[in-house]
Formats: structure tokens, C-alpha cells, sequence
């Protein structure tokens, strides 16, 4: 039994757009319609629910180095932006979205700082960590991984995504061409073309 | 080939356990960050107390929410989403003064609450009442018909009753000490013994032998 009995909802007036807005457009398309109190899950649902999906995305993308920040501005974004949600929104999809927008800052701010070499020699290390995590049975699958994830990295950004939006999340293409504001045809072109090129890298190896 | 690199891309980077917890302890960081910045909407915790595990709400406002353990955190949580705002995360720094004033009031060595209190979840009706509730003295009580004379609506007993029960934040705003004219005990939102334990707590009434 509960100390408090059901009461009439407060009137809600919390979902008008902010300035921030512009970072989530995932969420633009339709009427922007306004949310009934209760259609989002509690934030710290929300977390919990996608935290290790965010995270895995993030570490594939941008690799160990960035992955923190990412995965804090992608969280701090989504919370700003929480109480506009549309009703029916795909959260998971919403929050890649988000994720992807910050990878793609990271890429950006990475490649301005202009230090390849650093970057080649982290992001090799990263693949070292992860294929030492995953055990793979032998040291020419680690190598492989390594080759893999290497080259995952050194995609051209619209290849990448599609690629880790599709393999490490698991978004379907309608989804992905959502998430990279593009049309499922070019949303597949990328991922051919990524896998495509992965596919060259590693044997070539 | 062209399998193995998909698999390779489907497992991911890093292993299942290390991502789950990496992703734990980075979302444990992100929620001190959001609690120090003062992101959220509201901020929650669990709290210790002879009845078990509270959970206590506050919002910018003060402490709007504390509910026994009969309600489970979902409802809890999905209740102040529905009602007030979805921005809740767990920060259990934000609640230290709560708890701090609860363990106090529990060991008996406090007598009178200074949390601010966020009224947002009381009705205008059960505001009235439950403010002429909160201005009852440690170790007092008042009548179901006092506490509605005071209220302004002196024939609705029955309705200052079911306000009591609405109480979002027992305890702390202290509905047990409202009675029965007759030295009943009346109602309780948590259950009577609960009502006895914390009236023989504050020595209004002697404990059963």
C-alpha cells in the first residue's frame, strides 16, 4: 500500500522547445507533437536500458580514448532533450542517433588536432585490448581482429556508421538511414561500400 | 572471410563483461556529473529506516516524494515521470540531508524536520490540510475534525482524512499525528503499526505491552 493516492496529473507545460534542440533532430520529423506526461520512461531507465548499446557503439567508433566523453555528452544531450520526446519515439534508435552525432564531433575534433600518428598508435591499442578481451582462439584470429577493428576505424565516417550501425548495433536500414539522415538506398550504398572496403583491408593484410 | 568479419563487427569491440562494465562505471560517473551540475528534474535514493528501504524524491524545490516499501521502485519512479517530469536519476549524494534527518528522527534525537519540502505533488484542498498537519508539535496530535476546522471545511473529517492519506511525503510531514476524536487510531497510508511505531516513537503514546 502506498502513502499516496492517485491525483489529477499537473498541467503539463515542460515540453516547448529549448535552443538546445538543434543537436537532436532525430525526433523533428512530423508534427512536433506534444508529449503526454508518462510516455517517457524514467531517465534512469532510459540509462540503464541503453548505457551497454551506447557504449559498444562508442568504443567501436571512436575507440577507448573518446569513448567516455562521448558516452557522457550523448547522455547529458538525450537528458536536455528528454521531455520532447514524441510519443511512440524508438528510444534506442533516438539515443544511437545522439551517440552517432557525438562520434562524428570526436572523428572531426580528432582529425583538427591533426596528430595521426598518436591516433593510429592509440587506436591500434585499442584493437589490441579488445581482441586480447575477446580471446579469440588463435593469435592470427587476434591479429585479424585487430586488422578489422583497425580498419573500422580508417573508414570514411558515412561507411563507418552505416557499418557499426548495422553490425554492432543491429539497426535495421530503415533505422540507420533514419539515424544518418539519409535514404535507406544511400544508407545501403554506405554499408556495401564499407563492407566492401573492410573486406579488401583485411585480406590484403 | 566475409562471415568472419561480420561476426568479428556483431560481437563488437572488447568483451560482453568488460563493455557491461566499462558501461556501468561510465553511467556511474555520468549521474555524479548530472547531480553536481544539477540536471535533472529529480533526484532519488534509497533510505534506510526501521520499516525497510524507503525511497525518497527531491526536486529542485525540496523533498516532494518519500514512499514506503510497499511501492516498489517502479511504480515509485514511473509515478513521479508520469506526474511531475522524466528527467529522474539516482543521485545519492543529493539526498545526504534527507537521509541525515531521517536516521536523526528514527534514534530520537530529532524532533522537528528542516527539509524544504516541494508541495507540487498536493492537491489545493490537501494543502491546507496537510499544512495544519505539518504545524502539529512533536509528541502532539489532533483530531481527524480538528485538523479539518483548521483546514476551513469544519463538517469534512472524511475529507481531511482521505487528504491525509494522499500524503506524498509521510513522516516527514507528520499524518500520524492526526487520531480519532475517540483516541482511535484512525487510518495510515503505511499501515497502523506503523502510525503506533512512530507515535510510541515520539512518546504520544505509551507502547503496547
Amino acid at each position: 500500500m502506498s502513502a499516496s493516492a492517485p491525483a489529477s496529473a499537473p498541467s503539463d507545460s515542460r515540453t516547448r522547445p529549448s535552443p538546445g534542440g538543434a543537436r537532436t533532430k532525430a525526433i523533428r520529423s512530423g508534427p512536433q507533437t506534444k508529449l503526454a506526461p508518462g510516455t517517457a520512461p524514467p531517465f534512469q531507465r532510459f540509462l540503464d536500458a541503453y548505457r551497454e548499446d551506447v557504449w559498444r557503439f562508442l568504443l567501436a567508433s571512436v575507440g577507448s580514448a573518446d569513448a567516455e566523453d562521448c558516452f557522457q555528452e550523448t547522455f547529458v544531450s538525450a537528458l536536455r532533450a528528454y521531455p520532447r520526446l514524441r510519443p511512440g519515439s524508438n528510444l534506442r534508435a533516438w539515443v544511437l542517433t545522439i551517440a552517432h552525432r557525438k562520434a562524428l564531433d570526436a572523428h572531426r575534433a580528432r582529425s583538427r588536432r591533426a596528430l595521426p600518428v598518436a591516433d593510429i598508435a592509440e587506436l591500434a591499442g585499442d584493437a589490441e585490448n579488445g581482441s586480447a578481451r575477446t580471446s579469440p582462439s588463435t593469435p592470427a584470429a587476434a591479429a585479424r581482429d585487430e586488422d578489422l577493428w583497425h580498419a573500422v576505424h580508417g573508414l570514411p565516417e558515412r561507411q563507418r556508421c552505416a557499418v557499426l550501425l548495422r553490425f554492432v548495433s543491429d539497426l535495421p536500414h530503415r533505422e540507420i538511414a533514419a539515424t544518418m539522415e539519409c535514404s535507406e538506398e544511400a544508407a545501403r550504398r554506405s554499408l556495401h561500400e564499407g563492407l566492401k572496403a573492410l573486406r579488401q583491408e583485411v585480406t590484403a593484410v | 572471410m566475409t562471415d568472419a568479419i561480420e561476426r568479428t563487427l556483431i560481437v563488437g569491440p572488447g568483451s560482453p563483461n568488460g563493455t557491461r562494465a566499462d558501461a556501468a562505471a561510465a553511467a556511474r560517473r555520468l549521474g555524479e556529473r548530472i547531480a553536481a551540475e544539477g540536471l535533472a528534474d529529480i533526484d532519488y535514493a534509497p533510505v534506510d529506516s526501521p520499516f525497510g528501504t524507503l525511497y525518497a524524491a527531491t526536486t529542485r524545490r525540496g523533498l516532494v516524494r518519500l514512499a514506503f516499501p510497499e511501492e516498489s521502485l517502479d511504480e515509485f519512479l514511473q509515478r513521479l515521470a508520469h506526474r511531475l517530469s522524466p528527467r529522474i536519476l539516482a543521485a545519492p549524494a543529493a539526498l545526504d540531508p534527507v537521509k541525515r534527518e531521517l536516521e536523526e528522527y528514527f534514534a530520537g534525537s530529532r524532533r522537528r524536520f528542516d527539509l524544504p519540502l516541494d508541495w507540487s505533488l498536493i492537491t489545493p484542498f490537501a494543502k491546507r490540510v496537510l499544512r495544519k498537519t505539518a504545524a502539529i508539535p512533536y509528541g502532539g496530535h489532533l483530531s481527524y475534525a480538528e485538523v479539518a476546522t483548521e483546514a476551513g471545511s469544519p463538517r469534512g473529517a472524511r475529507a481531511a482524512g482521505n487528504a491525509l492519506g494522499s500524503n506524498p511525503i509521510p513522516i516527514v510531514i507528520p499524518c500520524h499525528r492526526v487520531l480519532h476524536s475517540g483516541g482511535g487510531l484512525g487510518g495510515y497510508g503505511g499501515g497502523l503499526e506503523r502510525k503506533r511505531y512512530l507515535l510510541e516513537l515520539e512518546g504520544a503514546l505509551t507502547p503496547r505491552m
